[in-house]
This record gives structure tokens, sequence and C-alpha cells, in this order.
């Protein structure tokens, strides 16, 4: 196959019921993906049921009448396929990648437990140790613990504030009843989106997901998210103490959200401080060892990593910086010296070449992302949650369109100190 | 888009001993690099453990013509990327890039791997990084784990029982002239496999990488003598207490069959059997679907030069590890005692053939099948003859497998975590 042959179609449509399907054909491999995407995660949860919609998720690979437990595993794998679920802030999503031959059964079992998962009660039980061990091990993880407190800290009230897993006390607590009405109040087409990239005509596609979807009831209306969080005035800072012999630092900025211009800006900004692992949401897995934070930071001998992450969402979240204390070092000291290059981005604009740089970098992890038909579905979807699939379209010319000015103001905007949550994990083991 | 074979693969070798491999793909504007030559740990002696891995970081913190900062900035600025790691057996390098910029990443490779400095100041601050890392290790209760693991299975002197990595005591001391001495013997071209895979035309990749490698000369690698591994023939416990972590991390296993083993391709269906297919297999099903212990449990089989691990591994809160290791137990007498029922194999077998199409979606999955068919020199066509070899394995292949390597009363176990009291 050359170039030539290829021919990309997006096929944008909303079924009767609600569904929005979203189609894209790629023949670069036989193979091909199919997602569904509900909006709803931790986003919609309240305390009393923290992690509702995570354990949902695994619930669904427990069996409905059609396919009881254990037998999706084994039919997607048994043709070669990969399968998953993922729960986050704003959605939980479900896929299948298989051999582009044997895609319509991505459709038959998401189609399927979008109406008629089970929740059987001792599959509920057996279910909720497992997710206990999964908050365990993550526990496990100084960094992991570090964010929990800054996330609690830095929102107050909207949801964001509390991780998808769930706080430990509503995980042992919550019941069957709560799970199930959890499930049919948000699996619903008027709630969902399918997506499905691959080696198919995008024409055939629509008409098997019309077979299979287009008789679902379209659900009824769902509960809106109304908190707003209110302006941070004033810093926060906070300090886990743990186990360990390495202290870790976490600082947190609220920013708007990826449909506000001001995430393009910072988006150069996050390139420019920590790399283009920054905007790697394509899984470009790029070095970082020529940003600013690096070098003054890992090659100034006070951290051992650093990184930062600025996550698209629906509402507006946070930027934010992580860094690995170097041993003999203080957070304070890697704190102090992170502040001096906020500072500089503060009072004098980026070079121009940072800028053509960052640009670059996104086109290259763009290219890289075609290769994959699961990593395109996934940014077909996600845009669609947060914003539309524009957004991913006009990634680039928007990331084009920002100026080194943009990025000095917006800089100024949200790394003040009145706009940030500060945390240090400190180790106990490292007592002096 | 067909299976890569001996048609679209093309295989040169340079004059200095280089093995060039290109494998065409113009469906996406990118390229990948990756590769391999004779420099692993096991070249290394056991008190300077960690060095072949610290020579490998090493290599990029400048050259004869540039130097650390250059060598990145060169390389980040146009979205590309590099690495080199060692292994025990081989170092291994890669890059990535849009096809315009392979020329760059190959001198950059070229240059590190070639005409590494080792200076003082960028190596005692790598080794500051390295200790912060082995630090946090330490306190890594599946890094841990499996650390305990390799010793319990592999005889003291065989470089499987050390780490890759080090350990602080080794690693604090070596200096610069170590580093450098271990490039000067042991970066050769002689053993060394280079593979491109993406939008290149292979005569231009031959020609790039000839300008960048082809006047290295190098002496022939050393053979390395590989004590034996003995089975194990009874159990071997270590428990390693991290305090103040919420679980507890176990691996059980034993050495298991190398890539040229008879066994190999018959262990890779019995492993799939045991805690791979669907959601990790029989061992999902038991240990965490069944007894919902645990979040993971999973069984993964090695292979590779020697006769690396096949392992079990699950995490689990400290007060279930019995029960956890019952299960792992349980499940290795089940595979050994009653043969496969036949719809069972077939879907297993059906999803290692089957999934090839998912493994070879990507540049850099492509490269890494080449790399592996150069590597245990399986022949360019061997992805096309694997359908074949997997479907003439039968339950009882699978059987007498797992009763070669699994045992359920002799094996390593090492748990690192919290005490459960």
């Amino acid at each position: 196959m050359n170039e030539n042959e290829r021919e990309d179609h997006l096929l944008n449509t909303t079924l009767s019921n609600g569904l929005k399907v979203l189609i894209k054909e790629s023949h670069i491999a036989p193979v091909s993906s199919f997602w569904v995407w509900y909006q709803v995660g931790s986003r919609n949860e309240h305390l009393g049921i923290t992690g509702i919609s995570h354990w949902v998720e695994h619930m669904l690979f427990k069996g409905t009448p059609t396919f009881p437990k254990g037998m999706v595993d084994r039919l997607v794998a048994r043709e070669g396929g990969v399968f998953n679920g993922m729960t986050w802030y704003d959605f939980t999503a479900y896929f299948e990648t298989l051999p582009a031959e044997r895609i319509g059964l991505a459709l038959q079992i998401e189609a399927d437990r979008m109406e008629n998962a089970l929740f059987d009660p001792d599959e509920v039980e057996a279910e909720r140790t497992v997710i206990i061990s999964e908050r365990q091990g993550s526990e496990n993880d100084p960094e992991f613990l570090l964010g929990l407190e800054v996330m609690a800290t830095a929102f107050h009230v909207h949801p964001y504030g509390v991780e998808t897993i769930g706080c430990m006390s509503d995980l042992e607590t919550m019941t069957r009843e709560q799970l199930y009405r959890h499930y049919r109040t948000y699996y619903a087409p008027r709630n969902a989106l399918a997506v499905a990239v691959g080696d198919f005509r995008a024409e055939e596609m629509l008409a098997q997901i019309e077979q299979h979807f287009g008789s679902i009831d379209a659900g009824s209306d769902i509960p809106q998210v109304r908190v707003v969080e209110p302006p941070q005035r004033g810093e926060r800072r906070v300090i886990r103490e743990g186990e360990g012999s390495t202290a870790y630092l976490q600082i947190v900025f609220h920013v708007p959200t990826a449909r506000e211009p001001d995430f393009f800006a910072l988006t150069v900004l996050d390139a420019v401080l920590t790399g283009a692992s920054g905007i790697s949401f394509m899984g470009g897995g790029l070095t970082n060892k020529s940003s600013r934070l690096y070098r003054t930071l890992v090659a100034g001998e006070l951290a051992t990593e650093v990184s930062g992450s600025l996550i698209p969402t629906v509402d507006p979240f946070v930027y934010s910086l992580s860094a690995v204390v170097r041993a003999g070092r203080t957070p304070a000291e890697v704190e102090s010296a992170l502040e001096t290059e906020i500072d500089r981005l503060q009072s004098e604009t980026i070079s121009a070449e940072e800028l053509e740089k960052a640009i670059k970098q996104a086109k290259a992890q763009f290219a890289y992302s075609s290769e994959s038909v699961t990593g395109q579905a996934f940014w077909i979807g996600f845009s669609e949650i947060f914003a539309d699939y524009g957004w991913f379209e006009d990634y680039i010319a928007r990331l084009s369109a920002v100026t080194v000015d943009d990025v000095l103001r917006v800089a100024q905007t949200y790394l003040r100190p009145s706009n940030r949550t500060v945390g240090w994990y400190l180790p106990e083991n490292n007592r002096q | 888009m067909s299976i890569p074979g001996p048609d679209d693969i093309q295989r040169y070798t340079l004059p200095n001993g280089i093995v060039v491999l290109v494998r065409e793909n113009f469906t996406s504007p990118a390229v990948v690099v990756r590769g391999y030559l004779p420099a692993g740990a096991c070249y290394e002696r056991s008190e300077q453990a960690g060095l072949a891995a610290f020579t490998a970081d090493a290599v990029a913190r400048g050259t004869a013509k540039r130097t650390f900062a250059h060598i990145y900035e060169e390389v980040e600025s146009v979205g590309a990327s590099f690495g080199v790691s060692s292994g025990v057996h081989t170092t291994g390098f890669g890059g990535k890039s849009l096809a315009e910029d392979l020329p760059l990443v190959l001198d950059v490779l070229a240059d590190v791997l070639r005409f590494p400095t080792f200076p003082g100041d960028e190596v005692a601050r790598l080794q500051g990084e390295i200790i912060t890392a082995l630090e946090e290790r330490a306190h890594n209760t599946s890094a841990m784990a499996n650390l305990a693991f390799y010793e319990l299975a592999y005889p003291m002197e065989h470089p499987y029982a050390r780490s890759v990595s080090g350990y602080i005591e080794t690693v604090r001391k070596i200096t610069p002239s170590d580093l450098a001495e271990f490039h000067a013997t042991r970066y050769t071209p002689q053993g060394m496999v280079i593979v491109v895979v993406g939008a290149v035309k292979s005569d231009e990749a031959l020609e790039r990488i000839g300008q960048a490698f082809g006047d290295w000369e190098g002496p022939a690698p050393q053979p390395v003598d590989w004590p034996q591994v003995p089975k194990i023939t009874e159990v071997r416990e270590r428990f390693v207490p991290i305090h103040g972590k919420m679980q507890a991390d176990i691996v059980l296993g034993y050495p298991g069959p190398a890539r040229s083993s008879p066994d190999y391709l018959d262990a890779v269906v019995c492993n799939t059997i045991l805690g791979v297919f669907g959601l990790m297999g029989r061992l999902g099903d038991t240990v965490r679907d069944s007894q919902g212990l645990a979040y993971y449990s999973y069984s993964r089989l090695d292979g590779g030069l020697g006769p690396g691990p096949w392992r079990i591994v699950a995490g689990v809160h400290p007060t279930n590890v019995e029960r956890a290791v019952a299960g792992f137990r349980a499940e290795i007498r089940r595979i050994r005692e009653q043969p496969v029922d036949e719809v069972e194999l077939a879907e297993n077998k059906s999803f290692i053939t089957g999934s090839l199409p998912l493994r070879l979606e990507t540049n850099e999955g492509v490269a890494g099948a080449i790399v592996n068919m150069e590597r245990y020199g399986l022949g360019l066509d061997y992805l096309q003859r694997y359908a074949a070899l997997i479907a003439e394995i039968d339950a009882k292949r699978v059987q007498e497998v797992a009763r070669r390597w699994l045992d359920p009363d002799a094996y390593a176990l090492a748990v690192a975590g919290p005490p459960s009291d």
C-alpha cells in the first residue's frame, strides 16, 4: 500500500436515540478500534459515593445475560484483540481493538453492556476487595499520596479534589443498589459517544452501529454537575509525611478549560518549562532535558526528575508541576529555584526559537499518533468529551497561533503565588 | 499490509560487522530506529554492578563534538527522541523522529555510541540521579520483590542474580574512568545490529547508517563464561520488609527456558493459559476474580538469550499473601496435572497468532519484531511461519512443558511489603 491509496474520512452523526457517532477510516494496518464513551466520571460524584463510576466500570466486565462473566475477555482475546475500560474525572470509556474483519464483535459487546449488565450481588462483593487492592497498590506510591493531599487542598468544593478511585470508606460501604442506580442513570445513548477508527468503510461501519445501538432507549435526563470552584485567593500549602527516604514536590495552579484560548498558550508555556512530555498526550515518550526546569532543577543538582501536566477537562482544572528531590536536597531548595524560573516567565517573553520548538514537537507527536488506531480513537473521543472533535483537528493550528506575548500574559495571569497550592512529601526514614 | 518477511525486510552486513535491517513504511511520515550492541551487564564484575547501565546512561552526557545540553537541544527541538540503556546481555539503543530528521537521529546516536567523553561534572550529576533512583527503589515493593526473586532463583555468581542498575554501594564507587574503560573495551561494531522502520527508502537508510557508523572499527566481543543455572529443587523464600506500605508484592517463579530452547514456544502457550489470556489467564480468574485478592495477578515468561525467569506476580494486602501463594501453587499443580481442554487451548493459540496484526501495527512494533528475529537467529521469515509453529502445539506438549519448568513444591518466592504481624 502507498500513501496515495489512503482515504481518511471522518463521519460525524447522531442516531435518533441521541448516541453521538464519530467514524474515521484508517487503512495503515488491518486493525480497527471501537470505543464507547459515557459522560460520567468522578466529576459526577459526591462524598459517600466517591469511586462509584470506576466501580461501575469494573462491573461492566462482570457479565450480562448474553455474555456471562469472562466471556467478553475470551471472545476478544481469541480473535487476537485487546480490550479495556478506563474511568477518569469526566468520562468512563470502553474499547476493543481487533483485527479489522472482527470489529463487529466489539459493537455487539458494547451495545449489550450499555443496558444489560447484571451487577450480581456476589460479584459486587468480590470486586469490592479488588478495587480496595487497586487503591492500596496506588497508596504504595508516595507521589500518589502527595497528589491526594494537593488536589484536596486545591479544590474545596469541586469533585476534582477527590481521586477517581474514591475514598476508602466509600469503597468499604457503597451498596449494590447505589452502583446499579448510577449505571442506569448515566449509561444511555443520550449520554454516550461511539467512536470507530480503522480499516473499514465508514458508511458500512455506521450501518453496523445503527443496527446494534439504534434500538436502545435514549434514557432519562442526565443530572447536571453545577458545582463551581470559587476562585482561590491566597497560596495554600500542604505537607504529607510518609514512608521512604526521598522527598517530592508538587505545585498546582488553577487554569481555564481546554475550550478557552489561554489553554493553548499554557500548552506552549508547559513545553518551554517542562518539555514536550507535558503535551505528550499522544504518548510521545519524548525526553525533556532541554526544558527550562530540567536545566535549572536537574542539571542544577536539586532534583532528579521534573515534569508538568496540563490536562483537558470539562470544568476548570489545574496545571501541575512535579519534581523528585535529589538525595541530600530539600523540597524548599527545589521550590525556590522553581520560583525563580516562574518569575523569569512572568518578566520576559520566551524566545522565538522556544515557541517554534514547542510547535514542531506537537506536530511530530501528531504524526507519531497516526500509526495507532487505538490512539486516534482515544483522541477523537476524549476531545468530544471536553470540547468537540474540532478541538483535536484544530490543535496544531491553534497552537501555531500562540505568540510569545500570549505566553507572557498567561504566566502572569495563572502562575501567581495566590493561585497555587504547594505540596511537599517528607520522608520519615530520612530524618537527620 | 503484509506480515514483515524476507520480501520486504532488507538485510545488509557492513564491512565492520554491523548488521543493518530496514523495512520501508510510507503510511506515516515517521521513522523508528532500534538496535543493540554486545555491551551488557554480563561484562561487569559484581563489585562494579551497575557499570554497564551507568555507562549507557552517561554516553549522552557529552561527546567530542557536542555537550549534553547541545545533544538534547538538537534532538528535542525537532520532536525527536533517542535513548541508550543496558540489559544483561546487550546495550540497546533507539530513536524516533519525523523522516526528515532521521539523519540527525543517526548522527546523534553514532556520536554518543562512538565518541562519549564522560565529563567529570556530568558524571557526578548523573551518579546522584542514579543514587536517588536506587533510594526510591528501596521503598518500591514491586522492584524489591523482583530483586530478591532474582537473587533466590539464580546462582550468586550468575549475572542474572545481580541488579542491572546496580546498588548504592557499587554505583557510588564508579568513576568517569571506569565508564570510559567499559566503553572503550565493550562498545564495538562487531555484534551490533541496527533496525530502521518507517518512511525512508532502504537504500537511503543504508547509506545514512554507513556514513554514521561505517568507519567504526572494533574487536569481536569476548565470549562470556555463563555459570550453569540449576533447576530449583526446594522452596526458597525471602521476605523484604518495607514498613509503612499498604500492599505487598509477590513474585514466585523459576529460571525459565531461553528463547533458543526447543521448549520456548510450548512455554509461551502454557504461560498464556496460566496468566495472560483475556484478563490475566487462569491466575486472573482465580486470584483476582474468584478470590478477590488482587487487582493484578499474572504470569510472565521472559525467554531471552539466557534462561530468563518464568514468574507469577501479584500485589495483595499483607494479610492475604499466604492465600495468594496457595492460589498460585494450585494453578501450577492444575496445569501440570490436567491436560488443558481443547477449547481453552484453541482459544489461547488463536489469541497468540491472532494478535500479531496488533503487535505489528506501529513502526515500533515492527522494529521490535525485527530486532528479535535477528537477535535470536529466528530467520526473517519467522513471523510468517509463526502461526504454523503455534498450530502444532497440543495439550500434551503444554502439560509436558509445565512439568519440566514449573513445580508447585519447589520454587523461588520473594515478597516485599509491610510485615503482616
